[in-house]
């Protein structure tokens, strides 16, 4: 199989001179300020984890007090709509908005841990295979490519059926699940540190694999796996809204995207907006964190770098 | 040529084999799988006799020969709540997710390959910023949020497609496609439109640098045959490969989409028997899903081989 | 004889990211017709460059001409190839000026079989239909020294060696008799038994069909048995140009007077390489303001840091680019 997605990005990047912490800020300000979508896709973003952080004191409202009297209510902009409910409420009379803005939570910790927990335990066996090689290099990359090649919604969907509605299932999910994509990127990376001799000559030298993984090999693939954790995380927040699509992510009484899409879903020929409004909301993360990691994956590929815009 | 299909032939074999394992293992995963099965009100005896009907009190060696003997032949058991081979349910199902993945990859491909072509072929242009915007739209509106907007619209407001269901016309014994695949295949195929769209782009752009499209300028070739004959050419051979991922995606992926327009596939199925807690079904359909996907790599391989004179004259 | 091209002061930058390259600064020089002329000098002194700006085969941007002609004679009539349209600079590629380029597995299509490669020009500018740019074709792999032409014409070319990939890239600069060949280090990818067969293929194949050629290499030994006359290229300025025997007797240069006293001789197996001169050549981020030699030239006096020399002539058809006189071992006294 001809590599495709990941690998196919071409992140991996040669050693950048050593900077100051300064001098480096400096350095990724101004390549933020070249190529505003990437500040856009930044600002957008801090605006999601901002609502995460201070939902109690933002969200007009308890997203789960319920108000039978002010039940689907339609947004204020449309004619029966109030600015006592700016996005309307659901079929139980609970705020759209302060829902919402409390659903970022569920998306951020999913995308957050997941990502963290997939990208550090692949990190970890991607180094092994590529050090150990062999048999457990062998053995490692054939579960990885086992599980590259199942259907990867099918097989979520299994086991999320299986092991029931809980954050700390699905975030768990989703880690496992992920963990081959990081497993190629480090061993790809080791790989070529590896064949570049360069290993050889330090070792023969007696430099530390330690100081190796350190100072060669982790420098080198933090850009690469920024970039691939930023679209990760895209991809596991809209993986958790498809799975409480579907009632199988965190139990129905949390405000979750997912589940109030699975709610608005039956009433969406009538009152419509239950259902697209909190769509809305997974769109506008999903913009920021795909505009921040094509930025990413600009400004780390130093191929790319050198083209004048 | 044959090396390289034997080759991917035994690598598909070990992935069916690894697939076995996972799904059979995976039902383990929480002691006890026939409590999953019943309903949570059930009487112990009921549990029991669940338990006997589906072999589950046997070792768990046992079962698993029992399983692997079966799904070599085909047979997943029967499903709990149709009373009814798994296997058959599904290939039941089997020609609406095909028409539905079909239909999307093709509207995919019309829209995406010259979409990313145009681009490509005049980076910064118009063409091009529409190239960036339909790779971004594909990455960042889910495929449900857009079949419930699409319904909202066109089903509800407009009145343009049916809301739900799936309407075929026969022909000469053949059942055609109706009207009513259009909204699913579209809210379907967002994603591998994007994906073309950006996979067409960045290859034209690649290879438009190549030495050789210099050679072909170089010999006074005109920008339409640089294009047609020797841009073209090059970018459809891992063009190929492309398309084969996502026509497996759109047959596995189609979940959503199908229970949301009530369309009668195999995705559907799948929701269903989830809800209906009928693990048997889920099993054989996750099973069937992958090897559909491994079929279909399979093929996709060979396809690339065949379309690669250095795989095909190789070795 | 008569001129058939004639390249003024031709004058080309990258605008990089990075800065603005000067790769070409005022190349000037004639081609005769019939003549073979050698351009040598080191990598990235802008060969390629300037040979393949004339045919606009160059990415534009980052490329851009500054200024310039570069006149092709047609039977007297000259056309500026600098100003040329699209459409009709599609008409001299390959019908008129044919192009070799160096590395011959990239230059050849991967997926395209090396006959229709081959037939594609003369389909395109002969009109031939299919059948008879078949023929034609195998007649060329045939001329070209690829022995059973008939059964290679569909091979892919991967499925050739390197030097049957270097003749058929020949086969295809020459297929519809352009009038100039431009050869841009033909033999370096090669090694050094092939490198003498595609020289001497290269020569007979003038010979035969009466063509100009421009012959890009840096290696010095590979010249003296091709060349008529020698372009030296340093750091994009045309340093000298010379008749070849005149300039290995006279050289009136210091970059080429290294560049010759860098030769091996026979007898010495060490590469041929231009680069055995002391120090780097100069990086190319700002127009040059002063001779580009200067830096490592062992004759360098003050005149050479205030202003860039001009075109002083030198015997017979030689010209240089240098404020000292070597033959006379002193400045020159400017005229
Ligand atoms: N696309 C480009 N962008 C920026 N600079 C370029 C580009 N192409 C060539 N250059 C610069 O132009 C200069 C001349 O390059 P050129 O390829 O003509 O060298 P050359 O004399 O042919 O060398 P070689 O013997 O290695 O082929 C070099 O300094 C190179 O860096
Ligand atoms: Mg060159």
């Amino acid at each position: 199989m001809p590599e495709t997605s990941a690998d196919a990005t071409g992140l991996l990047v040669d050693e950048t001179p050593d900077r100051t912490f300064r001098q480096s800020l400096v350095y990724v300000g101004r390549l933020f300020w070249r190529d505003k979508t990437g500040l856009v896709g930044l600002i957008m973003f801090l605006m999601v984890v901002f609502s995460a952080i201070f939902a109690p004191w933002i969200a007009p409202y308890d997203p789960l007090q319920q108000d039978l009297r002010a039940a689907k209510t339609p947004p204020a902009w449309t004619e029966k709509g109030s600015f006592d409910h700016p996005l309307g409420t659901d079929n139980l009379g609970r705020d759209i908005l302060s829902r919402i803005i409390y659903g970022s939570r569920v998306s951020l910790t999913v995308g957050f841990f997941g990502v963290l927990i997939a990208c550090s335990l692949g990190l970890t066996i991607g180094l092994i295979s590529g050090y150990v090689g062999g048999r457990t290099d062998n053995i490692i990359m054939g579960g990885v490519n086992l599980i590259l090649s199942l259907p990867y919604l099918v097989f979520v969907v299994f086991i999320a059926a299986i092991l029931g509605r809980s954050l700390l299932i699905v975030i768990l999910i989703f880690a496992f699940t992920d963990i081959p994509i990081f497993v190629r990127i480090t061993r790809g990376e080791v790989l070529r540190i590896r064949e570049s001799g360069f290993v050889e000559a330090a070792l023969s030298i007696g430099a530390k694999r330690r100081r190796i993984i350190f100072r060669h090999i982790l420098p080198n693939l933090i850009g690469p796996l920024i970039t691939i954790a930023t679209f990760e995380m895209s991809a596991m927040i809209f993986y958790e809204a498809g799975l409480g699509f579907l009632g199988l992510s965190v139990p129905p009484s949390v405000p979750s995207w997912g589940n109030m899409l699975a709610v608005g879903r039956k009433y969406l020929t009538i009152y419509p907006w239950i259902a697209t409004i909190p769509g809305l909301a997974i769109v506008f993360t999903g913009l920021a964190m795909n505009l921040l990691g094509d930025w990413l994956r600009d400004v780390i590929d130093p191929r790319l770098r050198r083209v004048k815009k | 040529m044959q090396r390289y299909i034997l080759s991917r032939l035994i690598q598909s074999l070990l992935i069916l084999l690894g697939v076995l394992l996972i799904v059979f293992f995976m039902l383990q995963l929480t002691g006890d799988p026939v409590s999953l099965m019943v309903s949570r009100n059930a009487s112990p005896e009921q549990v029991q006799r669940v338990r006997e009907e589906m072999g589950f009190n046997r070792p768990m060696m046992v079962q698993f020969a029992d399983f692997m003997t079966g799904a070599v032949v085909g047979d997943f058991g029967m499903s709990l709540r149709h009373r009814q081979p798994a296997m058959k349910l599904i290939l039941e199902r089997l020609p609406a997710t095909v028409e539905l993945a079909t239909v999307a990859l093709l509207m995919a491909m019309v829209i995406g390959i010259p979409l990313g072509l145009l681009g490509g072929s005049n980076p910064g242009g118009f063409w091009d910023t529409l190239c960036r915007l339909a790779g971004l739209i594909g990455q960042t509106i889910p495929n449900f949020w857009l079949a419930l907007i699409l319904i909202v619209f066109f089903s509800v407001g407009l009145g343009w497609f049916p809301t739900f269901g799936r309407e075929t016309c026969t022909v000469f014994g053949i059942h055609l496609p109706t009207r009513s695949v259009i909204l699913p295949a579209f809210a379907l195929c967002l994603f591998t439109t994007g994906q073309l769209v950006r996979f067409t782009r960045a290859a034209v752009l690649e290879i438009k640098n190549e030495d050789y499209v210099r050679t072909a300028y170089s010999k006074g070739i005109g920008d339409r045959q640089i294009y047609t004959r020797h841009i073209l050419r090059n970018a459809a051979i891992p063009l190929i490969s492309i398309i084969g991922v996502q026509f497996g995606y759109l047959l596995s992926g189609s979940i959503y989409i199908e229970t949301i327009f009530s369309w009668p596939g195999i995705g559907n199925l799948l929701a269903e028997a989830i809800g209906n807690r009928d693990f048997a079904l889920v099993q054989a359909i996750a099973f069937f899903a992958s090897l559909t996907v491994v079929i279909l790599n399979l093929l996709t391989d060979i396809a690339y081989g065949l379309a690669d004179p250095r795989i095909r004259y190789g070795d | 004889m008569s001129t058939i091209l004639s390249v003024r002061d031709l004058t080309l930058r990258f605008h990089t990211f990075d800065g603005v390259v000067h790769a070409l600064n005022g190349i000037s020089f004639d081609v005769q017709a019939g003549e073979t002329l050698a351009i040598v000098g080191e990598s990235g002194s802008g060969k390629s460059v300037t040979m393949m700006s004339l045919l606009h085969l160059l990415p534009m941007p980052p490329a851009r001409i500054a200024r310039g002609e570069a006149l092709f004679y047609t039977n007297g009539t000259p056309t500026d190839l600098l100003k040329m349209s699209r459409a009709d600079m599609h008409r001299v590629r390959g019908a008129q000026i044919g192009y070799i380029f160096q590395d011959a597995l990239s230059a050849l299509n991967p997926v395209m079989t090396v006959g229709r490669q081959i037939g594609e020009s003369l389909v395109m500018h002969l009109g031939m239909d299919a059948e008879t740019a078949r023929k034609r074709a195998i007649d060329l792999l045939d001329d070209v020294g690829i022995p059973g032409a008939r059964a290679r014409y569909r091979n892919y070319p991967h499925q050739f060696s390197g030097g049957m990939r270097q003749r058929a890239m020949i086969a295809i600069a020459i297929a519809c008799n352009p009038r100039m060949v431009i050869a841009d280090e033909p033999t370096t990818a090669l090694d050094v038994t092939v490198q003498a067969q595609i020289v001497e293929l290269a020569k007979r194949i003038q010979r035969e069909r009466g063509m100009t050629v421009v012959w890009i290499t840096h290696d010095l030994g590979v010249v003296a048995g091709i060349a008529d006359r020698v372009l030296v290229m340093y750091a994009g300025c045309p340093v000298e140009i010379a008749p070849v025997d005149d300039l290995y007797d006279h050289p009136q240069h210091p970059y080429t007077r290294g560049l010759l006293s860098a030769l091996p001789r026979l007898d010495d197996r060490s590469r041929r390489d231009l680069a055995s001169i002391q120090g780097a050549p100069p990086d190319m981020m700002a127009s040059p303001r002063h001779c580009q030699f200067a830096w490592r030239c062992p004759y360098v006096f003050d005149r050479c840091w205030k202003a860039v020399p001009p075109y002083y002539p030198a015997g017979k058809g030689h010209a240089t680019q240098c404020f000292y006189d070597l033959e006379n071992g002193r400045p020159r006294t400017d005229a």
